[in-house]
């Protein structure tokens, strides 16, 4: 509401000379400029640590008055036991990716400049035009329909789950989870307008049928929902994250799209869906970070381990569904370079791997 | 990107959300209003793919002047009045920050409609970028500028001292207790809306003023995205008065979210301005002036009043309450007066003030020096260590106030203060209207309705009451507020570094002990109680001439 103002005649305040630059003086304190009041990871502390460590208070630290304003049904701040899990030092957890102010928009501009560049060549280039009808029912029906599951995992899964966890560390990386997730789904959005508006006969409306009733992506969007709905953070971004992302995202976008979009002449999905495993990479790793540490926690691991075991059971199968139901698209395209079992054994071998990481077992209905 | 071309990419990404038919979101925080005739707003057409690089351009730009005040040597022209201030400004302000991120689902989950939800997720973004940004900020301080201490302790120190605590109701509060009340009206409607001018806008120009030309950079940066937040409460207020029942409910949270960012954020903030600068050109603003301007004109009377007609009602009496207390009661000056009373459980430097302070006081807020003058005047005789203990505990006719329960900032307008034994608990307010946020708002039942959704006031929130009878000298101590050779205290009532005699040590504090108020009013007897009571708001705490 501030709007610069000037009254004629003004005075303009002297500036002079003070010195009171770092290292004109000696003194007690003098020489104290780094953060003091956390230990860093290595022998100096990173940008990063500096500004996200401690700016949420936590009265096991340094909160001495405690939360001074609750809910009704319980404590305000940031409840330990609004998740099952458990740690006996939540704040050890430190991003691998390091994100703060100057990472989200460095990687998120020079992914939505790279798009956009894309999109503009393959409009000057006529990219579109070559592309079979078969491939053009593909893209605008199932990237269409994916868009969505993306954009329901950024605003009711990951930007809910920031609100809830202990550490500014952990909040700050599921926000800019959150942030590649709701970015990505716009980037396709964004290509669907785009190629409605080209030469091709394109239907830039059927992705919202294709998400509602076609029964192939039922499962999909009833897996997704279902994450919206769970009211433990640390459940929802395990489900989401390890499980539906690997079962579901990963078999979708890189082991169907990124595999047969060139086959079909289409060489400007790839560059889209790619940043989006890009920025899965990026969640994965500090998702993987979180969780090893609450597996390996030298208290609580053996009881956290029982507790994603189970979460384990109650979600793989609907991902595991929700897989099997998308099976019928891997037919559609007219150049079928992969089948769907290839597919889906990639898709198995990496979520396998990720289990290991965590020193999780298999769990039941994996094998189907 | 064109107008028209952002508008029909912004409808497009509208076709992302969807009504679920399997499950719906998790209800993890819940209102107390409704939204079922809320009707569909229309709200800023905000994308990602401008959103990202236009950012990214203005943190170039923050960037740049980052390094070239490093490279101008900035430091060597800045005052040091002015900076020891930002030790407590910047420990608060990335909290409260952080907090908006966290608000934003709350508000996402209380409005169903999907058209406002991608704004607040965009502001979730911005307000990681605002929390993180001045944290670096802080970091360039701490390294450039000639005293560190107490930059270096700093999210410490906003966690265990009694100012941090006042802070942190500035962030607290838009966390917990209903969704609406925290995240819509506290946060955005009275927060963002009104007192973002004072924090963003007239403080950094005050800095510009003492020589800090990189707190406006980055703070105008932080400011440019408040347009959009606004914008993003604003809908959601509206979508909020479509609904009569809510009406009872927006008068009761106006009410507590204006008095408590008043009580706040003008004792904070005024406070910076009226004694960190040392421009004391006749033509400056003067707090109360920047406030007339920016929150009663503004604020109050272009955006508060013109909702009237859609059936908001305003606290009128609680603008004028306000403006009275920061004009004629003097309540920037009282506060400024209790943050240099309790000095040693600081942690920065609190310049003496001047004659020339003095006449520039006088002009503005005329019987300044009546009340205050002679205070200063025995800070500043008592600034040095040796002779004298710490001012607070020294004969100069101040006696130390009572906390108030509910924004916890002292009853500093003594005549003021209520008294009352609420939950089994003697507790003081500084106001009318502190008294009723605790005894009449933040509990289950409103004015006959229940609201069970309503936030709680928790916590130890009479910071005193942790440190009762105990020695100075270990509480600070305890609080880490010493310099690294493990004696020098971080706080000092002056600014003088070329001598270390001058500098107050454990040494020069221990032996003197300290009492909570609050817990000696609840060992009185209901005689005494009543006696000291009125003996305190009678008490106009003026040092005697000499
Ligand atoms: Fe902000
Ligand atoms: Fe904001
Ligand atoms: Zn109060």
């Amino acid at each position: 509401m501030a709007s610069a103002e000037t009254t004629p005649q003004r005075t303009f305040p002297q500036l002079e000379f003070t010195g009171a630059e770092a290292g004109l003086r000696e003194f007690p304190g003098s020489r104290s400029r780094a953060y003091n009041y956390f230990t860093p990871q290595k022998l100096r502390a990173t940008m990063y640590e500096d500004v996200t460590f401690d700016v949420q208070p936590d009265p096991e630290r340094h909160l001495s008055q405690g939360w001074i304003y609750g809910f009704a049904d319980g404590p305000g701040g940031y409840p330990k036991d609004w998740t099952l899990l458990k740690s006996s030092d939540w704040h050890r957890f430190l991003d691998p990716n390091e994100e703060w102010e100057q990472t989200i928009y460095r990687n998120n501009s020079s992914v939505v400049r790279q798009i956009q560049l894309n999109l503009e060549n393959a409009r000057k280039a006529d990219a579109y035009a070559g592309w079979s009808s078969g491939w053009v029912t593909f893209v605008e029906r199932n990237l269409g329909a994916w868009m969505h599951a993306e954009h329901g995992l950024g605003m009711h899964v990951f930007l809910s789950e920031q609100r809830s966890a202990p550490t500014n560390m952990i909040n700050n990386a599921i926000a800019v989870n959150s942030a590649h997730k709701l970015r990505f789904a716009q980037d396709l959005a964004l290509y669907n307008l785009d190629l409605s508006e080209s030469d091709i006969a394109f239907d830039g409306g059927v992705h919202k049928r294709t998400w509602q009733q076609d029964p192939v992506w039922q499962g999909v969007r009833e897996n997704v929902e279902r994450l919206t709905a769970i009211g433990d953070w640390a459940e929802s971004l395990f489900a989401a994250n390890v499980v539906f992302e690997s079962l579901v995202g990963v078999l979708f976008r890189s082991h169907l799209v990124m595999q047969i979009s060139a086959r079909n002449g289409d060489y400007v999905t790839p560059t889209l869906v790619g940043a989006g495993e890009h920025d899965y990479d990026r969640d994965l790793r500090y998702t993987r970070a979180l969780f090893r540490l609450l597996t390996g926690d030298e208290t609580y691991g053996a009881a956290n381990r029982d507790v994603l075991q189970g979460w384990l059971d109650k979600w793989v199968p609907s991902s595991v569904r929700a897989a099997h139901e998308l099976q019928p698209i891997w037919s559609q395209p007219q150049d079928r370079v992969v089948t769907f079992a290839d597919s889906w054994a990639h898709a198995v071998s990496g979520f396998r791997g990720l289990l290991s990481d965590l020193d999780l077992s298999e769990p039941k209905g994996l094998a189907q | 990107m064109s107008r028209q071309s952002l508008s029909k990419a912004h409808k497009k990404i509208t076709e992302l959300s969807w009504e679920p038919t399997f499950a719906t979101p998790a209800k993890r925080f819940g209102t107390d209003y409704t939204f079922d005739k809320a009707p569909k707003k229309d709200p800023l057409k905000q994308i990602l793919r401008s959103y990202f690089p236009m950012e990214e351009e203005k943190d170039n730009r923050v960037f740049g002047a980052m390094d070239g005040a490093i490279r101008g040597n900035m430091f060597r022209q800045v005052q040091e009045r002015w900076m020891e201030w930002q030790k407590l400004f910047l420990s608060i302000i990335p909290f409260p920050e952080i907090s908006a991120a966290r608000a934003m689902p709350m508000a996402i989950d209380a409005v169903p409609n999907p058209e406002i939800h991608n704004g607040l997720a965009v502001q979730m973004i911005d307000e990681v970028r605002h929390s993180t940004i001045q944290m670096n900020l802080k970091r360039l301080y701490m390294n450039h500028y000639i005293d560190p201490a107490g930059f270096d302790i700093t999210e410490k120190a906003f966690s265990n001292s009694y100012c941090g605590t006042i802070g942190r109701q500035f962030g607290e509060g838009f966390i917990t207790g209903d969704a609406i009340t925290a995240a819509n009206i506290y946060l955005t409607v009275v927060a963002e809306t009104a007192f973002t001018n004072t924090l963003f806008v007239a403080m950094p120009s005050e800095a510009a003023a003492n020589g800090d030309y990189l707190l406006p950079t980055v703070f105008h940066s932080v400011q440019s995205d408040e347009s959009r937040h606004i914008s993003n409460g604003y809908s959601i207020l509206l979508m909020a008065l479509a609904d009569e029942d809510n009406r009872k409910l927006l008068e009761r949270d106006l009410r507590y979210a204006w008095w408590n960012n008043h009580c706040v954020v003008d004792a904070a903030i005024g406070t910076f301005i009226e004694y960190g600068t040392k421009d004391r050109r006749k033509d400056r603003d003067s707090y109360a002036e920047m406030w007339r301007r920016w929150i009663y004109d503004d604020y109050y009377r272009s955006y508060l009043i013109p909702l009237e007609k859609y059936g908001l009602t305003i606290p009128h009496d609680l603008v004028e309450e306000a403006w009275d207390r920061i004009y004629n009661q003097h309540y920037v000056h009282r506060v400024a007066q209790f943050f240099a009373t309790g000095w040693p459980v600081n942690y920065w430097r609190i310049d003496p003030m001047t004659d020339r302070d003095f006449e520039w006081f006088e002009e503005k807020y005329p019987g300044w020096y009546n009340q205050f003058g002679r205070w200063w005047e025995e800070y500043s005789r008592l600034r040095h260590p040796g002779a004298n203990k710490p001012i607070a505990f020294e004969n100069v006719g101040y006696e130390y106030p009572h906390r108030c329960w509910s924004c916890m900032v002292p009853c500093l307008i003594r005549s003021d203060m209520v008294t009352d034994k609420v939950d089994g608990q003697w507790r003081t307010y500084c106001s009318e209207t502190c008294a009723w946020t605790d005894k009449v708002a933040f509990r289950p039942e409103y004015e006959g309705r229940p609201t069970p959704n309503m936030g709680r006031l928790t916590g130890k929130r009479e910071w005193e009451t942790l440190y009762h009878g105990q020695d100075l000298a270990d509480i600070i101590t305890d609080l880490g507020y010493v310099r690294d050779d493990g004696r020098t205290l971080v706080p000092q009532p002056h600014l003088d570094l070329d001598d270390p005699k001058k500098l107050w040590t454990l040494d020069d504090v221990r032996g003197i002990t300290f009492n909570s108020p609050n817990v000696l009013l609840n060992q009185m007897s209901d005689a005494e109680r009543e006696a000291h009571v009125a003996a305190y708001r009678a008490n106009p705490n003026v040092t005697p001439a000499a």
